[in-house]
C-alpha cells in the first residue's frame, strides 16, 4: 500500500511540476536566451509601486522576470554590498562608510518620492489629527505617554482623546523609512538627535517592533491606542488613518503628492551628482515635511553584460512609463530635472 | 480499637478523594491541551477554506493592493525544495542509520554517531541557516533554491538515521543469517534483504522526517529568500509556501491575510496526511519476531 | 535439494557461472580430506566468485562515511560560526552576554536583553507545559480507556506537526486580541499586586510567547514521558497495587517515582525546542529588546533577534553580534539536548530502575 502512496505522491509532484511548466511557458518568451531572471532586494516604502512596476514590464518583456523582495532597506544594502543580489533598494541613502565597505561600487538612481505619514489607530478618533514635530519626537521617547496628553489637545481642538497608553510602532528590521523618520525627528528634536540619531536601525527608547511597513501597518491597524510611521501607500490602501504634521513654515500639512513634490523643489535645482539628498523638513508653505528620495542600488560595473543590459532598459522603462504611475499610487515623480540627470546617470552604466 | 479504625477510614477516604482528584486533573489537563489544537485547526478551516479556489492553486501573487492571485509558485517551490532535501538527506540518513545498525553494532564509534544525532535533531533550525548561508549563500553570491535544499536535507539526516536504524534492529537476526549462511556478501545481505524487510519503517522514518521540515521557514529566509515568479532554475531564489505564509501574515493587507490562511490550510494538510500515514503504517507494525 | 533454492544470488540477475547440474557424482568428487585432485565445481564456482571482501569493504566505508557525516555537519556548523562571529568576539569578548545593549548606530552591541527573553518565555513555556504534558500522559497511559488512547495520543502529536510559522498566523490573529481583550485585563484585576502584570497590555509580549511556546513542546514532553511511563514494567504497578494503593499512589510511586530522571529528561528536551524556536515567537513578541518584570512587556530572544535582522545586518560588526548569538544558541542547545538524552537514554535503554 505504501508503494501506491508513493506513486500518488510522485504524481501528484509530477502533475504540479507539469502545471508549472505550462504556466511558464505560457508567460516566458518561448526562445532561452531572452529568458532573464534578476534578483533585487530592499526598501519596503516603494514595495507597492516597484512590485506594479516590476509586474508590467514582466509583462510588456516576456521572459524577464525581475524579482525583488522588500525586506527592508538594512536588508537591501546588506545584499547589494554582498553581491548576493542583483540591484538593492534603499530610502535611507547610503553612508560613505558603507559605501566602502561595499564589495561593488554602487550607484544611488532616485526612483520616486514619497512620504512617511504617523498613523494611529485611536478608538472614538476617525478625522486627520495634527502633530506637532516635537510631539512625535516626545511619543518615540516615551515622554508623552496617553492620548489625552495637553500638548496633543493643543493642536486638535474638539478632539475627545481617551485616557488609554499610546503603543508607539517602529521598524524592528533595518529600513529607510526608519531613517527618513529619524533623519526628521533628528532635525527637528535635539533631545532625539542626542538620545538616539537616525539611521536604518536605531535604539528606540519604547516602543513595538514589527517587520516592514507591512509589518507596521498590520500592527496599528489591529492594536488600539497605537501610533506607527509608514509610507503613505501603506495608510492609503488599508484605509488607515494619518495625521497632518506641522512642516518648517509652521504649517499643518496632510501628505499628498504635491507636498511631497513641494518639498523637492528646493533639492532638485541643487541636485549632487551621486543624488544622495535628504529633503525632510523642506522649506516651504505646502511642503510635506517627512517626504524622501527613494534610490536603487545599482552596481556601477558589472560581469554580466545581459543583466547590465536588462536593468539599464528597466531604469529607462521607469522614466519613460513608470513615473507616470507614481502619483496614482501616492507617490510623486521625479521632478524634471532630476529626471535628465537620471538618464544622463544610466548611460554611464557598465 | 474504634478510634484506630476511624483514622483508618478517614485516611482511606482523604487517599480515595485524592485519587479522584488527581483523575480529574488529569483529564482536566488532557481537554485543555486538546482545546488549543481544536480551536487551531476549525480556525483554519474557517479561514481558509473560504479562500481556496483553483486561482490559488494556479496563480502567482499579484502585485500589492490588487486582488486575485494565489501561491501555486509558492507550492512548487516548496516541492521543488522538498525534493531536492529528499535527494541529498534520504540517502545519506538511511546509510548512517544502515551503518548504525549493521556495522556499527556495539562500537563506540557507532554510540557516538548516534548521540550526536540525537542532539543534532533539537539544534534550532534558524542556526542551520546562518550557518548554510554562511557557507553557500555568501561565496555564491546569490540566494537559491539549492541552498534552501541544503539546509533542508541536513535537518532530515538526524530523523532518517534514527528511524532507519531503529527500524533495521527490527529485522530478525535469523533472516540476515540465513542470507549470510547462504553466501550472500554482508553488502548484499544489507541490501536485499534487511533494508527490503524494514523498508515500510523506513519509508515511515522519511516521511516523519519530511513532514518535520515541509513547515520550516526560518532556515529558509536566508537560503531560498523567496520569488514572485516561477522558477525552476536551482540556482535562483524560490518561493516556499511557509516563507510565503510568513510574509503575508505580518502584512496589513486583507488580501494577503487570506492568501496565509489558504496557505497554511494547504500546508497543514500536507503534514497532516504525512504524519496519519506514518501512524497507519507505525501501527500496522514491522516485521514481528524477535530480534 | 532442487537446483534452484542453492543460491540466492541467481534471482536477482547477476551475471554468473552457469550452475552445475547437482548429480550425487558432483559432490561425491568434492572432497576435502582426501585431497583429491578434481576440485568440485561448486568450490570452484565459490573460489572463482572471491570473497567479497572489497565489496563489503567498500560497502562497510560508505556507509561509515556517512555515518561520519553527521559529525562532519556539527563540526563544520560550529567552525563557520565561529569564523564568523571572529569580529564580535574580539570586539567584546564574554562581556557581550552580560551588557545590556543593542545600538546599531552606535556599534554597541551585547546579548542580555536576548538572553532574559529567550529565559522568561522558556521559563513560562514549562511553567504551563510541564504539568499539562504530565497530565495527558498520566492520563493515557494509565487511565484513559483503552478504545480513546490511540485517538488521544494520535492527537496530541498533531500537535507536534504544526508548523511555527502557522502557530505564529493563529498567534497573531487569534491569540493576541484575546490576551490583549480578555485575558489580559482578567490578570491585570487578580493577580497585578504580584507586580509581574504591570504596564500597558498590547496583546504582544513575553506572556503571549510563554503561551505559544507552551502549546508547541507540550506534544514533545507529553509524547515522550508516555514513552517512559510505558517502560516501567508491570511488576512495579502490581507490587504497588497489592500493597492496596489508589490508582494515583499506584502511579506516584511504581511509575513517576520509577521514571523520574527520565521524564526531567522529557522536560529539558522540551525546554532544548523551547529556546531555539523561532518563527511563532518573532511574530507574537513585540522585538523590543528590553529586560522588564512585566510579563506584558515586549522584549526579544535569541532566536528572533537573529530571524529578524539578519538579512539587513549593516555593518561587518553588526552581523558578527548576530552570528555570535547564534553561536550561543547552537552551544546552549548542544548541551540542553545532550544532558536530556543522557536522561531519556536512562530510563529507556537501560534496565528501567529497580526490574523486578
Amino acid at each position: 500500500m505504501e508503494r501506491v502512496s508513493l506513486k500518488i505522491a510522485a504524481a501528484v509532484l509530477f502533475a504540479f511540476c507539469l502545471t508549472g511548466c505550462k504556466q511558464s511557458a505560457n508567460t516566458s518568451a518561448t526562445s532561452e536566451s531572452s529568458a532573464q531572471n534578476l534578483n533585487g532586494a530592499g526598501a519596503t516604502f516603494p514595495y507597492p509601486i516597484y512590485s506594479r512596476w516590476f509586474s508590467e514590464y514582466a509583462q510588456a518583456h516576456p521572459g524577464i522576470h525581475i524579482n525583488y523582495q522588500s525586506i527592508g532597506s538594512g536588508g537591501g544594502i546588506r545584499q547589494v554590498s554582498e553581491q548576493t543580489v542583483d540591484f538593492g533598494a534603499s530610502d535611507g541613502p547610503m553612508t560613505d562608510q558603507q559605501l566602502a565597505a561595499s564589495k561593488v561600487s554602487l550607484m544611488h538612481i532616485p526612483s520616486v518620492l514619497g512620504a512617511v505619514v504617523p498613523v494611529y489607530n485611536i478608538p472614538g478618533v476617525t478625522g486627520n489629527l495634527n502633530f506637532a514635530p516635537d510631539v512625535i519626537a516626545d511619543i518615540y521617547l516615551g515622554k508623552i505617554t496617553k492620548w489625552n496628553d495637553p500638548r496633543l489637545a493643543k493642536d486638535n481642538p474638539g478632539v475627545k482623546f481617551p485616557n488609554s497608553a499610546i503603543l508607539p510602532v517602529y521598524r524592528s528590521d533595518g529600513s529607510g523609512t526608519t531613517y527618513i523618520f529619524t533623519d526628521f525627528l533628528s532635525k527637528v528634536s535635539p533631545d532625539w538627535a542626542k538620545k538616539v540619531g537616525k539611521s536604518t536601525s536605531v535604539k528606540w527608547p519604547v516602543g513595538i517592533g514589527q517587520k516592514g511597513n507591512e509589518g507596521v501597518a498590520g500592527m496599528v491597524r489591529q492594536s488600539p491606542s497605537s501610533f506607527g510611521y509608514v509610507e503613505l501607500i501603506y495608510a492609503l490602501q488599508n484605509k488607515m488613518t494619518y495625521g497632518a504634521v506641522r512642516n518648517a513654515s509652521g504649517k499643518f500639512v496632510l501628505a499628498s503628492t504635491d507636498g511631497v513634490t513641494a518639498a523637492a523643489a528646493a533639492a532638485a535645482a541643487n541636485m549632487p551628482a551621486d543624488y544622495r539628498v535628504s529633503i525632510t523638513n523642506a522649506p516651504g508653505d505646502t511642503s510635506y515635511p517627512i517626504s524622501s528620495f527613494t534610490w536603487f542600488l545599482i552596481p556601477t560595473h558589472s560581469s554580466d553584460a545581459a543583466k547590465t543590459a536588462t536593468l539599464k532598459d528597466f531604469l529607462t522603462w521607469m522614466l519613460d512609463h513608470g513615473e507616470s504611475e507614481a502619483s496614482s499610487m501616492g507617490y510623486a515623480p521625479l521632478p524634471t530635472q532630476v529626471q535628465s540627470m537620471v538618464r544622463q546617470s544610466i548611460a554611464n552604466l557598465r | 480499637m474504634d478510634l484506630q479504625s476511624k483514622a483508618m477510614r478517614l485516611n482511606t477516604a482523604r487517599r480515595a478523594a485524592t485519587n479522584h482528584f488527581i483523575s480529574g486533573l488529569a483529564i482536566l489537563a488532557t481537554v485543555i491541551v486538546l482545546a488549543p489544537l481544536a480551536a487551531i485547526l476549525f480556525y483554519l478551516v474557517y479561514k481558509g477554506a473560504s479562500s481556496l479556489n483553483l486561482a490559488f492553486f494556479t496563480h502567482v501573487p499579484a502585485p500589492v493592493g490588487e486582488p486575485g492571485g494565489g501561491m501555486a509558485n509558492s507550492i512548487l517551490g516548496s516541492g521543488v525544495i522538498l525534493l531536492l532535501a529528499s535527494l541529498m538527506g534520504i540517502p545519506v540518513g538511511i546509510a548512517a542509520g544502515v551503518y548504525l545498525a549493521e556495522f556499527g553494532r556495539g562500537k563506540m564509534l557507532a554510540n557516538a554517531v548516534r548521540f550526536t544525532a540525537d542532539v543534532l535533531n533539537g539544534v534550532p533550525s534558524i542556526v542551520m541557516g546562518i550557518a548554510i548561508y554562511s557557507l553557500v549563500v555568501m561565496p555564491q553570491k546569490h540566494f537559491s533554491a539549492l541552498a534552501g535544499g541544503i539546509v533542508l536535507a541536513i535537518m532530515m539526516v538526524p530523523t532518517v538515521t534514527r528511524t532507519t536504524e531503529e527500524m533495521l534492529s527490527t529485522v530478525p537476526h535469523a533472516i540476515r543469517e540465513a542470507a549470510l549462511g547462504l553466501g550472500v556478501p554482508k553488502w548484499r545481505t544489507v541490501l536485499s534483504v534487511s533494508l527490503r524487510t524494514a523498508s515500510p519503517g523506513i519509508i515511515t522514518g522519511c516521511m516523519l522526517a519530511f513532514a518535520r521540515v515541509a513547515g520550516e521557514t526560518a532556515p529558509l529566509l536566508f537560503t531560498a529568500f523567496g520569488n514572485q515568479f516561477w522558477s525552476f532554475n536551482l540556482n535562483q531564489p524560490i518561493a516556499a509556501l511557509p516563507l510565503q505564509i510568513y510574509v503575508y501574515a505580518i502584512s496589513p493587507f486583507d488580501e494577503w491575510h487570506r492568501l496565509a490562511w489558504a496557505g497554511s490550510l494547504v500546508l497543514i494538510v500536507m503534514i497532516m496526511v504525512s504524519v496519519t500515514l506514518v501512524r497507519i503504517y507505525a501501527s500496522r507494525g514491522v516485521l514481528k519476531g524477535g530480534s | 535439494m532442487p537446483p534452484s533454492r542453492m543460491t540466492t544470488e541467481r534471482e536477482s540477475g547477476s551475471s554468473l557461472p552457469a550452475e552445475p547440474s547437482l548429480t550425487p557424482a558432483v559432490f561425491a568428487a568434492a572432497d576435502p580430506a582426501t585431497g583429491d585432485a578434481t576440485p568440485s565445481p561448486i568450490r570452484d564456482y565459490l573460489s572463482r566468485r572471491g570473497s567479497g571482501r572489497f565489496a563489503d569493504a567498500s560497502f562497510a566505508a560508505l556507509m561509515l562515511l556517512c555515518a561520519c557525516s553527521i559529525f562532519a555537519i556539527v563540526a563544520f556548523i560550529f567552525w563557520i560560526l565561529t569564523v564568523r562571529s571572529h569580529l564580535s568576539l574580539v570586539q567584546f569578548g564574554w562581556k557581550f552576554f552580560s551588557r545590556s545593549a543593542w545600538d546599531p548606530v552606535s556599534g554597541d552591541f551585547g546579548a542580555l536583553p536576548f538572553i532574559y527573553g529567550t529565559l522568561a518565555t522558556s521559563l513560562l513555556a514549562l511553567l504551563m507545559a510541564v504539568p499539562l504534558a504530565l497530565g495527558v500522559a498520566v492520563f493515557v497511559t494509565e487511565l484513559c480507556p483503552k478504545p480513546l488512547r490511540t485517538p488521544i495520543s494520535f492527537l496530541t502529536e498533531l500537535l507536534a506537526a504544526i508548523p511555527s510559522v502557522v502557530y505564529g498566523l493563529w498567534g497573531v490573529f487569534v491569540l493576541v486580541p484575546l490576551m490583549r481583550d480578555v485575558v489580559g485585563p482578567f490578570l491585570t484585576k487578580t493577580l497585578g499586586w504580584s507586580g509581574l502584570f504591570s504596564g500597558p497590555n498590547f496583546g504582544v509580549g513575553l506572556l503571549t510567547a510563554g503561551i505559544i511556546l507552551a502549546i508547541m513542546i507540550l506534544p514533545i514532553i507529553s509524547s515522550l514521558t508516555r514513552d517512559i511511563m510505558l517502560a516501567v514494567p508491570n511488576s512495579q504497578r502490581e507490587g504497588v497495587l497489592a500493597l492496596g494503593a489508589t490508582r494515583w499512589e499506584m502511579i506516584r510511586v511504581g511509575v513517576l517515582r520509577n521514571s523520574r530522571i527520565g521524564i526531567v529528561g522529557a522536560i529539558m528536551l522540551g525546554l532544548g525546542r523551547a529556546l531555539g524556536e523561532t518563527m511563532a515567537v518573532t511574530m507574537v513578541i513585540g522585538n523590543h529588546p528590553n529586560i522588564s518584570k512585566s510579563l506584558f512587556a515586549p522584549a526579544n530572544t535569541l532566536a528572533s533577534v537573529i530571524a529578524g535582522e539578519f538579512t539587513e545586518a549593516t555593518g561587518d560588526l553588526y552581523l558578527s553580534a548576530l552570528i555570535e548569538i547564534g553561536l550561543a544558541l547552537f552551544l546552549v542547545t548542544i548541551v540542553v539536548n545532550a544532558i536530556a538524552r543522557l536522561m531519556v537514554w536512562a530510563v529507556t535503554r537501560g534496565a528501567p530502575v529497580g526490574a523486578a
